[in-house]
């Protein structure tokens, strides 16, 4: 913006806002970089150089011992990474699934109380989830659920449900009537239709409630903490909290920049790589409000 | 909220409906069971919930299912309680300090990186890389950072000498509640500069043109046309990061866990403590009701300030 307004003084004058423009950027960049790259590279020090006081800068050798520590930490990392793998893409493929059908059903058909149900679903994004967790936590325990794998699925899918059946309703009302009457004609049921017609056309949008699911479950930690009492059950973030309390001794703290790197990894791997479809996503929520 | 677009939807798919085959109109009835799935979640563990809550609230209810009936006197023991009300004075203390400055933060990034110039994605996506890593992990990752002992602050601070010895971050209420600040608006700019970059966006490049033709520079350009378009933009991030920082919780019982003495105790961990520490589930529940009242008041009046101004876009 400023090199266009100031675009009539001397050459020299330009070249260096602009230099200025790139050092203030890049600065900032290195600020809000710093701390997730100095994490990786902790994670990688020998043990003893990442509890170092005062802190080291760089490695003097690469090392995996702190990875090999929370190997053995609690149940073991592996168990912790499977507990949240398993949570999030649970949650993924719920949300998806009763999102699609929910937004074809909202967007494709008409019945009675069908708009009193779309405003419920979506007035519940004004409600706080902190305010229901604990009858949530007695629901769950009434259904026998707590505790379980399954019952924070199917908890973090219901939170997910306002975001997914809105984008995908958005989705489905973007595609042209004639395909869908074109599928009618030739015989296909709303099921096939919906299944071999819709679900490519609407694909971009799937992605984008995939991956907000993702991210929300992968990174959720008040309910995890509280629905999960059994250590071997517990996600990533609540095995960190155990780890940073030391309650086994002194704290390590090269292991726990090891678990945050695994759990910050997969969150910045998927953005980097879909990050178009995350864009959307926010600017879809934008519009709404 | 949406409520103007749905009807107006509806009526668009009823006329189109009419002429349609009667084939069309028979699998009507049929988008019930594709919303029914949704709907019986919501309903289960959203809805039921929340209706719990309200109930509980009347009640005095243990962990062990004893249940009794107390009217009102679950909501009148808030009034006693110094605990909760330091909780929501620090939530408020801390919710005024942290909006602006995220507000402002992110503003000020989308403004630097709104034009399409070489390079500018890259800086776009690294003052948002904070936001996608969860705000748990986010919270382990600084609480290290702020280590006295081994933390790369202190680290930095020393070896540049701009400290003699390390700062304890975490033994005083107000230098603990600065640490989370500067975590949270590391961590939450960049959300408000995307949301901001997509308002922008839609702002007419036409609108830009004119006003160079007439003459005016950044500023004029910026106060007489990006502020003023940016109204709504700036209503949502508002009411997005208002209730966020009011339902604080991950950060804080991650970092200071209340400490000192209770003095950085967010509303959500109080609410938290009553159910899951001390099994006052009734007391917790109405403490409950008391901060949806509270988000839905401080939302209703920020939405009346945002709309009722002159000259709404």
């Amino acid at each position: 913006m400023r090199t266009m307004t100031l675009s009539a003084r001397p050459r020299v004058g330009l070249l260096g806002l602009r230099t200025s423009y790139y050092v203030t950027c890049s600065a900032l960049a290195i600020i809000f970089l710093a701390p997730i790259v100095w994490t990786m590279v902790t994670s990688v020090k020998p043990s003893a150089e990442a509890s170092a006081s005062p802190p080291t800068f760089l490695p003097s050798s690469l090392s995996w011992s702190s990875y090999q520590h929370l190997a053995a930490f609690g149940d073991g990392i592996s168990v912790y990474a499977f507990n949240s793998t398993i949570v999030a893409l649970g949650t993924v493929l719920c949300t998806i699934i009763l999102s699609t059908l929910g937004g074809y059903g909202f967007s494709r058909f008409s019945f009675p109380g069908k708009d009193i149900l779309f405003v419920t679903i979506l007035a519940t994004l004004m409600i706080p989830f902190q305010s229901i967790l604990i009858p949530l936590f007695l629901v769950l325990r009434t259904l026998g659920l707590q505790n379980t794998l399954l019952g924070l699925v199917l908890v973090y899918t219901t939170f997910q449900l306002p975001f997914g059946v809105f984008v995908m309703r958005n989705a489905f009302d973007s595609v042209p009537r004639e395909i869908e009457e074109a599928g009618l004609i030739d015989g296909c049921s709303s099921w096939n239709l919906l299944y071999r017609v819709m679900l490519a056309i609407v694909a971009p949008g799937v992605i984008t409630v995939g991956l907000f699911a993702f991210f929300n479950s992968w990174n959720e930690f008040l309910a995890a903490l509280i629905f999960m009492t059994d250590s071997s059950k517990f996600t990533l973030p609540v095995m960190l909290l155990n780890a940073s309390s030391g309650q086994y001794g002194a704290i390590d703290w090269g292991m726990i920049q090891s678990g945050i790197t695994i759990s910050m990894l997969p969150c910045l791997i998927l953005f980097l790589l879909l990050q178009r479809y995350y864009v959307s996503g926010l600017a879809a929520g934008a519009v709404k409000a | 909220m949406a409520s103007p677009a749905i009807t107006r939807d509806t009526k668009t798919a009823r006329k189109r409906a009419a002429p349609a085959s009667r084939l069309m109109r028979r699998r009507q009835r049929a988008g019930l069971l594709f919303v029914l799935p949704s709907v019986a979640f919501v309903t289960c563990f959203f809805l039921l919930p929340l209706v719990l809550t309200a109930w509980m609230s009347f009640n005095n209810w243990t962990i062990f299912g004893e249940v009794h009936f107390v009217g009102l006197k679950n909501y009148l023991a808030m009034a006693k309680d110094q605990v909760f009300l330091g909780s929501l004075l620090f939530t408020t203390k801390y919710t005024i300090i942290v909006c602006p400055l995220i507000i402002l933060l992110g503003f000020l990034l989308a403004l630097l990186v709104q034009r399409p110039l070489w390079g500018v994605g890259l800086f776009r996506t690294a003052y948002f890389l904070p936001v996608v890593i969860g705000l748990g992990t986010a919270s382990f990752l600084w609480f290290w950072l702020y280590n006295d002992q081994v933390g790369a602050i202190d680290g930095l601070l020393g070896y540049v000498h701009l400290i003699r010895t390390p700062i304890a971050w975490f033994n005083d209420a107000n230098i603990a509640l600065t640490a989370v600040v500067i975590m949270i608006v590391w961590k939450s700019s960049g959300f408000a500069m995307l949301l901001f970059l997509v308002g922008m966006q839609a702002i007419p490049a036409e609108l830009y043109e004119a006003a160079q033709v007439d003459g005016a520079g950044f500023w004029t350009q910026l106060i007489s046309i990006t502020l003023p378009l940016l109204r709504r933009t700036f209503a949502l991030i508002l009411v997005l990061i208002v209730t966020g920082s009011y339902l604080a919780f991950d950060h804080f019982y991650i970092m200071t866990h209340g400490n000192p003495a209770n003095q950085t105790l967010t509303t959500v961990m109080r609410i938290i403590q009553a159910g899951f520490t001390n099994f006052q589930l009734g007391y917790a529940g109405a403490l409950s009701i008391m901060l949806l009242l509270i988000l839905l008041l401080i939302n209703v009046v920020q939405l009346f300030i945002m709309r009722g101004a002159p000259d709404d876009r």
